[in-house]
This record gives structure tokens, C-alpha cells and sequence, in this order.
């Protein structure tokens, strides 16, 4: 557990970039810090590992305050990630993985060993090792860099933006494996972004900064999304956060129709105007107009692949931006190994939602409400 | 003096002049010119490192004094032949026997070869990507380990450049300090002038210029070895994708006497 | 001073030719480095010989090299053409390599962009990359100029007048007024020739000064 109590950071021309902080990151959870530039996030983030000094206050570990620790041993305890990934250029990927374990004194052999197996375990292939970050895409770079700092399996990580230098797709990508990577390990993270989305989808409880470095509110995601403690929070959280807040709300038992179908290749019977065609194996794979394709067999080219599919016992969300998404207005519904369950529509969607309770207020706190729980050591 | 009158005729004497075993053996042969011009040059460069080095990795690590580098830049424009004269007349009479010509030659060739390795060592050690360097600290290297780990290696290029420079320099420079008395293949150059022998004149340029190739050549294999292939690759301005960064590393490269050496090896 | 004050006229002279063996080669040079700069961008494959084969001509010593022109030329050793096409030899050395890098510094979406618009060979060259290539080229061209300067002064040697002469008769007859009075002269030289170059860099490329009184 990383614990801000009363920090500040003043420069000596007299800004201040962080002002009275005090947050706590529970251990194994991912902590986000938010907000526009000029907040202070990556400067509280650096006083973690005292990159930078707070001016007054303390931060501790497990207890234990920062101020006190070695600097170096500190920072060596600390997985650190940053925006450009900071490799070293002149060092094969291998050899940036284990700079943690050789300063730690490990030895070569224990060291490679170590390195590739967290080559492998941040999805790169073993014979991208031996090669220079240079030779790598940002996106590679950026895996390298979390390699870098799990090395020396840190319980601790700080992430300073680490994927937004690289591009939306790739940022995606890199997401959900941290997300996958993070439930193996189950790692006290600190993360920065500016992107509130990012904050949304990675933190188990996000802390909103303002400009002046002072702490706005913190909060699980889907309590920050339905009850924003005030305009600059609401204004920040975004226009339709109502619509975002959906995906942390799973489905309830929704009155699913079932659907007619054809297989494609065959010819389609019946009059409907939208008819679903599925592979063999109930795979949806678009939808067809039977009207339009005069009682041939449907052909690949006939679909209309536009919308989205929804898992059963997914999140309102996907359920119903599948039926928005919909060229019949039928949002598709399918299993966990992707066959047709059957179809939902929008406003059966909408009823489930206005049935479902909006996260609970925590009427005492609401800089701190509903944020994750903290052991009984917060007293 | 000797006006060439056939080139051939010319060159033929030359070779005739080089190829005489007489000419390369005893005090005055070219045997023992070479090993004296190595020497004075080597003395001179392990002076000029011992202080541009610590020095301009100093203030690239702090980022301290750079006025210094800029100062040295501009003393590109003294004249080297007048550096050499001036400290002979100043610091010569003073002094008894050899040293007399060692000691204001070696500290002019100091001189010279300070300001390209100053240049070098600091735009190698600022040049370091602040990414690497913060997450260098980051990891929880100490400072001497940020230095020894990630900003010299990271440097190397740029600081093998001025040495590159430096020692054409300090190497060009030896020869033109025969002028006031130094020994070293400048000898039979300048004697050879002064003597109207230009056959010996021609052989003692030709050596000179085939020295200062080779250790070139033999510099920038040492330069190959020493830097990582990690950063070689991101120097070269030809092939791969180029944007904004690389123009601008170009255009510093450009504006820095280092590189293929911003001063020839003849600026002496 | 006194020794300025009775030989001001010779110092005059000496700087005048001082200046010709050291501006002729630069402008020469840099004729002569655009089309194989421009060749060492056109043709990747030829930068690394173009950057190798000059920066070995560098390394030779320029005394050596006054010495060694006549063999090449077939001119006497006391010409001054020696001193100019040595000169001119540094100068391509140091600008064809420069020309290169300051047309591949020209970034690849401003070139992309004058072909969208029909920017064709000739024009393209030297109605866009050529003056976005200036700042590079010019830093390049003061180097030279600044280098050249001192280097001529050792055309004494060979016998070829210049302010080096000043030098070398200072130093034979132990003349402080007239050796000084040739390093600075030398060194002001320098320092004007820079001036020019800089100024007329600066008149080329407004718009770097627009861009630099913005930020």
C-alpha cells in the first residue's frame, strides 16, 4: 500500500504542483491517476520513487516512509514505466530487461533467464532480444519497458503514461494485456494518464486531480461516472459518461428473443426483412435481406456485417450498442464460445438498465466515495 | 628550391628519394621521425583527455558552465601557426635543451586538440535521450552509474568524433611545429623546403598524409568496435525513416566542430 | 601598435590576398558541393562513399597537401594556385557532406507535399529543398570559412604571401607587434567572413526569424 499523507510539492519559484495531497493506493490494485496537464499527477507519481522531492508531507510503503528508505534501493524496488519507454539505446532488449537484476547483483545466466521469460511474458517473441530498441515499433518498445520494470518483480509499479505515445490500436491492444498481465500478478500500481477513458477502463479506483495539484475526487470508475463530486469532475468525466457507465454494470437477465436464422449457402425461407445468417457452427456471421437476394443461396457478399455482438452476461454497454449498432435493430447475443444465444432490442435494454441501481452515494465523503476499500490499517 | 618541371620526372625523384634505405634508418631517418611524431602526438592527446574528458562529460551531466564549450569553439580562429610561434617565442627562451621545443609544441597541440574533444564529449553526453536518462535514474542507478552506464556509452559517438578530430589535428599540428624546431616527420618536410630538396619535401608530405589516413582509418575501426550497434544505427542520416528529430541532430552536427571533423586535419 | 602604425599598407595587402586564397576556394567549393551533395541524397547508395572519400581528403595535413599539389598539378611549388585548389579540396570535403545532410534534413512531408503540388527535379530542388537546406549549409560554409582562414596563413611555408607572412618574419626576428598583429588580423579576418556568411543566411530564410521572435 502506497500512502500520500499531507504531500505538497512547492518549486522554488514558488509553483505549486501538488498541494496537501493525501490518496491512498491499495496493495494489488491499480490506482489512476487523472487529470488535464498542470495537475501534478506525474509530479505525485515521482515523489513515489523520489525522482522528485515533496516539500512537505510523506509518502510510505507498507508503512514505511519513502523519505527514510536508500534512494537507489527504493527505485530498485519500484517497477518504473515511462511514456517513450526511456530504453537504453545501446543496449540489446535482453540486456535493458535485466538492468533492475544485474544492479541488484544477480548474475548473468540467472539474470537472461529472467529476462526472457519476461520477454515472453509481455508478448514478444524471444528473437526480438537481441535486437536494439531501435529496431523496434513503439509498441514493442513500450512492452519492453513494463518488461523492464517487472524485472525484478517489484511489488510495486509506476506507470507515467506508458502507451500514449503509440497509436489507438496498439494502445488497445497493450490495455488489455496489462489488464490480463495485472490479474496474474497482482501488482500495487500507481498509473498516470490525461485520458480519462484510459482511467476508466484500467483503474480499479481513479483519482481525479485539478490544475493547482489538488485532489478533486477519487473513486471507483463506475461511482466517479454516476456521481461526479462537482462540475470540474463531471466536466472532466465527459458528455456521455451516463452511456460510459454502462460498461461496469452487467447484464441482468435479459428477455432474449430467438432468432431465425440461415446458414450461409443456403437459400433463406420465410418473409422476414432481416434474416441472421450463421456458419455451421451458430457463429453469427451478418445479417441478410432476403428481399434483395431474390431466393438464391446467400453469398458472402450479401452481408451486412455492421453490427456489434454482445456476450451473454456482458456489461449493458455492449448489449445494447449492439442492438444501436443493428442493421435489423436486433442486437446479437452470443455465449462465451461466440454462438448465437439469441437477440435483444434497444429499448429491452433500456428497461433493463432502469431497472438496475445506480452505484450507492457514500453521503459522508464525497471527495473519497466508493473508493475501493482500504484495509482496517487506514486508521 | 625545386620547380617541378615533368611531374613524372618529379614523382619518379620522390620515389627514388623514399625508396633509398639510407633515408630511413639512424637519427634523422624517417623511422625515427615517425616513432618521434607518434610520440608527441600521442603525449599531447593523453594530456588533452585527461582534461576535456572528465570535463565535458561534467558539465553534460550537470548541464553546468557550457559557456566553457563555447568559448573553445571560438578560439577556431587563431591562427595554429601563430599559437605555435607565439608560445616558442614566450615560453623557448626560458627553457634549456629539448624542451625547449617540446614544451611550448606539446601545450599548443593541448590546446587545439581540447576544444573538438570538449565539444564532442558534452554534445555526446546532452544528446542522451532524457527518456533513458530519468528512467536510468528511475531503475536506481546512482549517479556514477547513470554516468558509467547509460551516458558515456550513449555519448561514445559524438565523443569518438572529437577524438577523431582531435588527433588529425594534433597530428597535422605536429608537423607544421617542425617550424620551430620540433623533431618528427615535419622535419623532413619543412627541411626539405628549406633546403630546396623537394624530393625530400614531397616524400615527408606524402608520409604525413598517408599517417594521418591510417589513423583515421584505424580510429574509426576502434570507434566501430567500441560503440554499441544500438546506436549506430540511429546516427547514420541515410536509409530508415527520417523526421524532425534526426534534422535537427543533423543540423547540430552541422554546427559542431566534431563529426568528419569540423576543422581538417589541415587547419594547421 | 607601432609596428601596425608604420606597416598598416602591408598588413592591407596581406589581408587582400589573405582574403582571395580563402574566399576563391570557398566559393568555388561550395559550387562544386551542391550537385554532389544533391547526387549523395538522389542516390542513397552514394552517401556513404561521397561522406568517406571526403572526410579522407580532410585528413590530410595541410602542409603536406601545399607540398604535394605540384606533384598532381604539375604547377611550380611556389604557385599560389596550389594553395586555392588545396583549399578548394577541403572546402568540397566538408560542404558536399554538409549538402547532403541539410537536404535530408529537409523533413519528408514538406517534400511530399511540394511533388502533391507539382514541384518537378530542378524546381523542386531549388525552389524548396535547396532554401530549406540554408541553416545547415550555411552552418557548414562557416566552419569552412573560419578554417580556411587559418589554414592559409601556412602558405608561408611554401611561400605564398598572405598574413601568415607576418607570422613567420615575427617569429624569424623576434617581432611581438608584427606576430600579434597577424594572429588578430588573422582572427578578425575570421570573424568577418563568419559575419557575412551570417547575415547573408539570415537573408535567405526569413522565416526562421519570424518563427524565432513567436517562441
Amino acid at each position: 500500500m502506497i500512502r500520500f499523507d499531507g504531500v505538497t510539492k512547492q518549486y522554488p519559484d514558488g509553483t505549486v504542483a501538488v498541494d496537501d495531497l493525501s490518496l491512498t493506493a491499495p496493495t494489488g490494485k491499480i490506482t489512476v491517476l487523472v487529470g488535464p496537464s498542470g495537475c501534478g499527477k506525474t509530479t505525485s507519481l515521482r515523489m513515489v520513487n523520489r525522482m522528485i522531492e515533496p516539500t512537505r508531507g510523506s509518502i510510505s510503503l507498507d508503512g514505511q516512509d519513502t523519505g527514510r528508505m536508500p534512494q537507489a534501493e527504493l527505485r530498485r524496488g519500484i517497477g518504473y514505466v515511462i511514456q517513450h519507454a526511456g530504453l537504453f539505446p545501446h543496449r540489446t532488449v535482453l540486456d535493458n530487461i535485466g538492468t533492475v537484476p544485474r544492479l541488484l547483483g544477480w548474475d548473468r545466466k540467472r539474470t537472461a533467464e529472467r529476462s526472457r521469460e519476461l520477454l515472453e511474458r509481455v508478448g514478444l517473441e524471444l528473437h526480438l532480444g537481441d535486437r536494439y530498441p531501435a529496431q523496434l515499433s513503439g509498441g514493442q518498445q513500450q512492452r519492453v519497458g513494463v518488461a523492464r520494470a517487472l524485472a525484478a518483480d517489484p511489488p510495486v509499479m509506476l506507470m507515467d503514461e506508458p502507451f500514449s505515445a503509440v497509436d489507438p490500436i496498439v494502445r488497445d491492444q497493450l490495455q488489455d494485456e496489462f489488464l490480463r498481465l495485472q490479474d496474474e500478478l497482482g501488482k500495487t500500481i500507481v498509473f498516470v494518464t490525461h485520458d480519462i477513458d484510459e482511467a476508466i477502463k484500467l483503474g480499479d479506483q481513479v483519482a481525479v486531480l485539478r490544475v493547482g495539484g489538488t485532489l478533486a475526487q477519487v473513486a471507483e470508475p463506475s461511482y466517479l461516472l454516476a456521481h461526479p463530486a462537482d462540475d470540474f469532475v463531471a466536466d472532466f468525466v465527459g458528455r456521455d459518461r451516463g452511456y460510459r457507465a454502462l460498461q461496469f454494470q452487467a447484464t441482468p437477465r435479459l428477455p432474449l428473443r430467438s432468432e431465425r436464422t440461415v446458414v450461409l449457402g443456403e437459400r433463406p425461407e420465410g418473409s422476414a426483412a432481416w434474416l441472421l445468417v450463421v456458419d455451421d457452427d451458430r457463429h453469427p456471421l451478418g445479417w441478410v435481406e432476403p428481399a434483395r437476394i431474390g431466393g438464391r443461396a446467400v453469398e458472402d457478399s450479401d452481408l451486412h456485417r455492421g453490427g456489434t455482438v454482445a456476450r451473454a452476461g456482458g456489461t449493458l454497454r455492449g448489449a445494447l450498442d449492439a442492438a444501436l449498432s443493428s442493421p435489423s435493430r436486433r442486437g446479437v447475443v452470443v455465449d462465451d464460445s461466440g454462438s448465437l444465444v439469441g437477440t435483444v432490442l434497444a429499448h429491452e435494454v433500456l428497461s433493463a438498465i432502469e431497472d438496475t441501481d445506480r452505484p450507492e452515494r457514500d453521503e459522508d465523503d464525497p471527495v473519497h466515495g466508493g473508493a475501493v476499500a482500504v484495509a482496517a490499517d487506514e486508521a | 628550391m625545386a620547380s617541378s618541371g615533368g611531374s613524372a620526372l618529379v614523382i619518379g625523384s620522390l620515389f627514388s628519394w623514399l625508396l633509398d634505405p639510407a633515408h630511413w634508418s639512424g637519427p634523422d631517418g624517417i623511422l625515427t621521425r615517425l616513432l618521434e611524431h607518434l610520440w608527441y602526438s600521442v603525449l599531447a592527446m593523453v594530456i588533452a583527455l585527461a582534461i576535456a574528458l572528465p570535463l565535458g562529460l561534467w558539465i553534460g551531466h550537470t548541464g553546468r558552465m557550457r559557456w566553457l564549450v563555447t568559448a573553445t569553439n571560438a578560439a577556431r580562429a587563431v591562427p595554429t601557426l601563430g599559437l605555435l610561434f607565439a608560445f616558442a617565442l614566450w615560453l623557448g627562451p626560458a627553457l634549456r635543451g629539448n624542451l625547449a621545443f617540446l614544451l611550448p609544441s606539446t601545450v599548443v597541440l593541448v590546446l587545439l586538440a581540447v576544444p573538438p574533444l570538449l565539444a564532442g564529449t558534452y554534445a555526446g553526453v546532452e544528446a542522451v535521450d532524457p527518456a533513458a536518462r530519468d528512467a536510468a535514474r528511475g531503475v536506481g542507478m546512482t549517479g556514477w552509474q547513470v554516468l558509467r552506464q547509460v551516458e558515456l556509452p550513449c555519448a561514445l559517438p559524438l565523443v569518438m568524433s572529437g577524438v577523431r578530430t582531435a588527433s588529425l589535428q594534433v597530428v597535422a599540428t605536429a608537423t607544421i611545429a617542425a617550424l620551430i624546431g620540433l623533431g618528427g616527420l615535419g622535419r623532413l618536410l619543412v627541411d626539405g623546403i628549406a633546403f630546396g630538396d623537394y624530393p625530400q619535401a614531397a616524400a615527408g608530405a606524402l608520409l604525413v598524409a598517408v599517417l594521418a589516413v591510417l589513423l583515421e582509418g584505424l580510429l574509426a575501426l576502434l570507434q566501430r568496435r567500441l560503440v554499441s550497434p544500438g546506436l549506430a544505427r540511429t546516427r547514420r542520416p541515410v536509409g530508415g525513416s527520417r523526421n524532425d528529430d534526426d534534422a535537427a541532430a543533423v543540423e547540430a552536427n552541422a554546427r559542431l566542430p566534431v563529426g568528419q571533423g569540423g576543422i581538417p586535419g589541415g587547419s594547421s | 601598435m607601432d609596428w601596425l602604425a608604420d606597416n598598416w599598407r602591408t598588413v592591407l595587402d596581406l589581408s587582400l590576398s589573405h582574403l582571395y586564397l580563402a574566399g576563391v576556394p570557398l566559393v568555388v567549393g561550395l559550387v562544386l558541393s551542391l550537385p554532389l551533395g544533391w547526387a549523395a541524397k538522389r542516390w542513397r547508395g552514394s552517401y556513404p562513399a561521397v561522406v568517406t572519400t571526403t572526410g579522407l581528403l580532410y585528413t590530410i595535413p595541410s602542409l603536406a597537401l601545399f607540398v604535394i599539389m605540384p606533384l598532381v598539378l604539375g604547377t611550380k611549388i611556389l604557385d599560389p594556385v596550389n594553395v586555392v585548389v588545396a583549399m578548394t579540396i577541403y572546402t568540397v570535403a566538408l560542404l558536399a557532406r554538409t549538402v547532403a545532410d541539410g537536404l535530408l534534413s529537409v523533413p519528408d512531408h514538406v517534400e511530399q507535399a511540394a511533388t502533391a503540388m507539382g514541384y518537378r527535379g530542378l524546381r523542386r530542388l531549388f525552389g524548396v529543398e535547396l532554401p530549406l537546406a540554408v541553416p545547415v549549409i550555411a552552418a557548414g560554409l562557416r566552419v569552412a570559412a573560419v578554417s580556411n582562414v587559418s589554414i592559409v596563413s601556412i602558405a608561408s611555408v611554401v611561400g605564398v604571401s598572405q598574413l601568415g607572412n607576418l607570422l613567420v618574419d615575427g617569429y624569424r626576428r623576434i617581432i611581438w607587434g608584427e606576430l600579434l598583429t597577424g594572429i588578430v588580423a588573422t582572427m578578425v579576418l575570421a570573424l568577418l567572413l563568419d559575419l557575412v556568411i551570417q547575415t547573408l543566411a539570415r537573408t535567405l530564410t526569413p522565416w526562421r526569424r519570424a518563427a524565432g521572435a513567436r517562441s
